[in-house]
């Protein structure tokens, strides 16, 4: 045997959805060490999972009836579904449990903090994240419920469940309120009691729902948080149900056209409408379509606006200087061709723009890296994109509130990687 | 996508073991002075690559290993449904489900993607594998 063999290794476990996160994500941490542990970043789009803490948020809904066939619900078939619409045969975003962390369930200790806080610790401190925005994910299909009611009372219970029980404990989460948009005046109403509220930053629609978003029941709703100075995001998802989608047959081109497709939608009919034109302060953002539809978006709406002004005549300028000075998220960044991917930054000023979010644990989830080792980007690019913009957007305190990637490495409980 | 880069220094051999005991297992993941590297045995077949996934980093011998899917479709053109390869093993990165072909270590479908390859044989029966002096 060569005299410089190293007789000494050690064997690392496999990664599960049982491993903690700080396992599962110790790449990353070590990515973070080395090249951006100094930075802001704020994490716009994470994912609650309250799956797991569904029968808390059931618990919280204020109608007797409804809580009642909830509860029921919960100790039943329905589960951590109870009373909502999606379709559990249809979650097939693990790709047949291959993907571990998309629903996973670590074991945490019970030290007196909430299960909810302890696990988004985890994730936030393992890639360094200062601050993360929490969307609730299994409600994202809630606007095509086919009760309105259920909506609200689900809305008002899991605001409630945000605001009293998750964002008091850690000043690093972050909450958008979610307004069921399917009935304006409860919006209105959750926007009155709920919009200046410490922690809760802006105010989020899913945007998975037939409902025209320049219809004139929202105006008041728009003024309101106009008037607040908060952001307002549409957060897209998916629906197979929707006729179009429902010719495909492999849920990747259902994934993949989707997310961008709502969110097409409502920017069209929010620009074409000249919705910045009345509501001129009001910061729109569109979070989770990825960015490759921003710039086919731009074009076409340019297209077709030069060639039949009559029919957006509230319009001072074109769709894309409208769409140039909207916000977006970065998550699932299309990487696959560095040369689109520069000439879409470009159109859409991502430099100022653009959000990073990681949607963790979801399985197309993005790591800082993935803005982090843009080739194109500036050294002030990938800042204001991985923090900068968030902070100004969300009027964020910029000083650090991360742990140490190399204390975070050091830290983690080594049972895998 | 670009393969992270595994700087050759001075190289230097580790053994893992009779490759009689270890070709039992299917696969087993180390760490040699800090570097991840998975070691898969496919019949008398041994290979080892990076544990750090050309996509974005992640930790890709530390996933599950799933047959190959395939599609099976009669001279007809007609498609006769999805099924597992009795013989192509895939490695899957736990991050984003990147496959990786066992044996060549490459993605199934863009083939210019693939695991960074670790050199190892079997010297007397014993399972070795060279590692370079620095780290990826
Ligand atoms: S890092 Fe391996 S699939 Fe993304």
């Amino acid at each position: 045997m060569n005299e410089n063999s190293i007789p000494n290794f050690r064997e690392i476990g496999e990664i599960t959805g049982s491993t903690d996160s700080r396992d599962v994500l110790a790449h990353a941490t070590r990515q973070a060490a080395k090249n951006f542990d100094d930075y802001l970043i704020v994490d716009v789009d994470a994912h609650v999972s309250e799956d797991h803490f569904w029968s808390e948020i059931i618990d919280l809904i204020d109608n007797d009836v409804l809580r009642q066939i909830g509860q029921h619900q919960v100790k039943g078939f329905g589960g951590s579904n109870a009373l909502l619409n999606i379709s559990p045969g249809l979650s097939l975003q693990s790709v047949g449990g291959r993907i571990g962390h998309q629903g996973r369930r670590e074991p945490v200790q019970d030290d007196g903090v909430h299960r909810f806080i302890s696990t988004a610790r985890r994730s936030m401190d393992a890639m360094g994240l200062d601050y993360q925005v929490v969307f609730p994910s299994a409600m994202l299909l809630l606007g095509m419920h086919p009760q309105d009611e259920i909506e609200v009372a689900l809305a008002k219970a899991f605001n409630r469940w945000m605001i009293e029980r998750i964002l008091p404990i850690d000043t690093r989460m972050k909450g958008l309120l979610y307004l069921p948009f399917n009935t304006p005046e409860a919006c209105e109403e959750l926007v009155a009691q709920y919009g200046a509220t410490e922690g809760i930053i802006g105010f989020t629609v899913c945007s998975t729902r037939n409902k025209p978003v320049h219809h004139d029941c929202y105006m008041r709703l728009y003024s309101m948080i106009q008037e607040l100075g908060k952001p307002l995001a549409f957060h897209s998802g998916y629906h197979w149900g929707d006729p179009s989608f429902a010719q495909l047959n492999r849920f990747l081109s259902m994934h993949a056209l989707s997310f961008t497709h709502y969110n097409q939608i409502h920017v069209t009919n929010w620009i074409i409408n000249a919705m910045p034109e009345r509501f001129p302060k009001l910061n729109m953002l569109w979070v989770e379509s990825g960015l490759a539809w921003i710039p086919f978006l731009m074009q076409r709406l340019d297209h077709e606006v030069m060639m039949r002004p009559s029919e957006a005549p509230g319009l001072k300028r074109l769709p894309s200087d409208y769409m140039r000075e909207m916000y977006y998220t970065s998550q699932p960044l299309e990487r696959g061709n560095m040369k689109l991917l520069e000439a879409t930054m470009e159109a859409m000023n991502a430099e100022t723009q653009l959000l990073y979010s990681s949607d963790w644990p979801h399985w197309d989830w993005d790591s800082p890296a993935t803005i982090g080792s843009i080739p194109f980007l500036s050294e002030q690019a990938k800042r204001n994109i991985l923090g900068l913009n968030a902070a100004r957007l969300f009027n964020l305190d910029t000083t650090r509130r991360k742990p140490l990637a190399e204390d975070v490495l050091a830290n983690r409980p080594k049972t895998a990687s | 996508m670009s393969a992270p880069a595994m700087t050759t220094g001075a190289s230097r051999q580790v053994v893992l073991g009779r490759h009689e005991e270890l070709k039992i297992r299917q696969r087993m993941v180390i760490e040699v002075e800090g570097v991840g590297i998975g070691v898969y045995f496919i019949g008398e077949e041994v290979r080892a690559y990076l544990n750090i996934c050309p996509h974005m980093g992640g930790p890709v011998c530390q996933g599950k290993i799933m047959p190959r899917t395939l599609e099976q479709v009669a001279d007809s053109g007609k498609s006769l449904g999805l099924g597992f390869s009795k013989d192509q093993m895939h490695i899957v990165c736990p991050w984003h489900g990147f496959e990786f072909d066992m044996l060549t270590g490459r993605h199934p479908i863009d083939k210019s993607v693939g695991l960074t390859p670790i050199p190892v044989e079997v010297s007397n029966g014993e399972v070795v594998l060279t590692v370079g002096e620095t780290r990826p």
